[in-house]
């Protein structure tokens, strides 16, 4: 990992870990989604500094942009942006044993990772390989509609499916129709 | 001072990290928002693995894993929330405590 700037990465895996454990811990669900946004960020900063451009910038569309809107406005449309103290009504019991299972369970992987050979080949696409082709877009772009056509084929009728589902279970049902109609999707949704 | 270079086992360490932070909150949260944003976390966590594994193996199959996984999480997002404002409508309430249609 020669090509890693220390001061970036250590920077931006700082202010990750910290506002993770305030999404986890802020009892306003606002000022949850907020930190999230603030590690996505991160993380689209420390995908840009291993060399992944194409998903960095995914990163900040996506999960910053697409996720994050649809997550603030459900809060606003739920009006809960009150406190909720729902983490005092979990016994203390359960919080302590999560938090040491938490902590044992990311002990053994860090010694995993430490203490394991690196066993596979390296594959051909070094980074001098990546620029020489056109860079990280390009080289992903060409594997995604030769290689990878299929999932990407695949992934256009997950999104169909879930743009329906969103819909029929988001749409509201009047008094008069539910009468008339009666799905898996209305007893779910319409009662 | 000089810091140390970054080894790949820093960065999945940091990954570990952050999957765990999300886990904690899965499992001690009540507020279905927040049990949803968990899973967003750990699900970063694992893209921030493949990426850093892809980085070090010099392969390209770790970033189109990404890009999958970001489509399936953005998917999942909408139909979660979808089913969370369905259930406030039904229930006035988005508390995994007083969810028990299936009980009462």
């Amino acid at each position: 990992m020669s090509a890693v700037n220390p001061i970036a990465f250590y920077i931006f895996a700082g202010v990750a870990l910290a506002f993770s454990v305030m999404t986890v811990l802020r009892k306003n669900p606002v000022s949850s989604a907020f930190s999230l946004v603030l590690v996505f960020f991160s993380f689209a900063g420390i995908y840009a500094i291993l060399g992944a451009h194409l998903i960095a910038t995914l990163q900040v569309l996506v999960y910053a942009g697409a996720i994050m809107v649809l997550f603030v406005f459900v809060v606003m449309l739920l009006n809960s942006d009150s406190p909720s103290f729902d983490l005092r009504r979990t016994p203390a019991l359960f919080r302590v044993a999560a938090a040491l299972v938490c902590l044992a369970l990311f002990v053994l992987f860090v010694r995993v990772f430490k203490n394991s050979p690196s066993l596979v080949q390296p594959g051909a696409f070094t980074a001098e390989a990546v620029d020489a082709a056109g860079g990280n877009t390009r080289v992903i772009s060409e594997l995604m509609f030769s290689e990878y056509v299929l999932p990407f084929e695949l992934t256009s009728v997950l999104l169909l499916a879930g743009i329906v589902g969103a819909v029929a279970l988001a749409k509201r049902h009047s008094a008069a129709k539910s009468e008339s109609k009666k799905g898996a999707v209305h007893a779910v949704a319409g009662r | 001072m000089p810091l140390p270079a970054v080894e790949p086992w820093v960065v999945l360490s940091f990954s570990a990290a952050i999957f765990f932070v999300g886990l904690f909150g899965l499992l001690v949260r009540r507020n279905l928002l927040i049990i949803l944003m968990s899973i967003e976390l750990m699900l970063n966590a694992v893209n921030l693995t493949y990426v850093t594994f892809s980085h070090q193996l010099s392969s390209m199959a770790g970033q189109m894993s990404v890009f999958f996984i970001i489509t399936v999480a953005a998917a999942e997002s909408a139909v979660g929330l979808g089913l969370m404002i369905a259930l406030y409508r039904t229930l006035k309430t988005v508390d995994t405590d007083e969810i028990t249609l299936l009980k009462d």
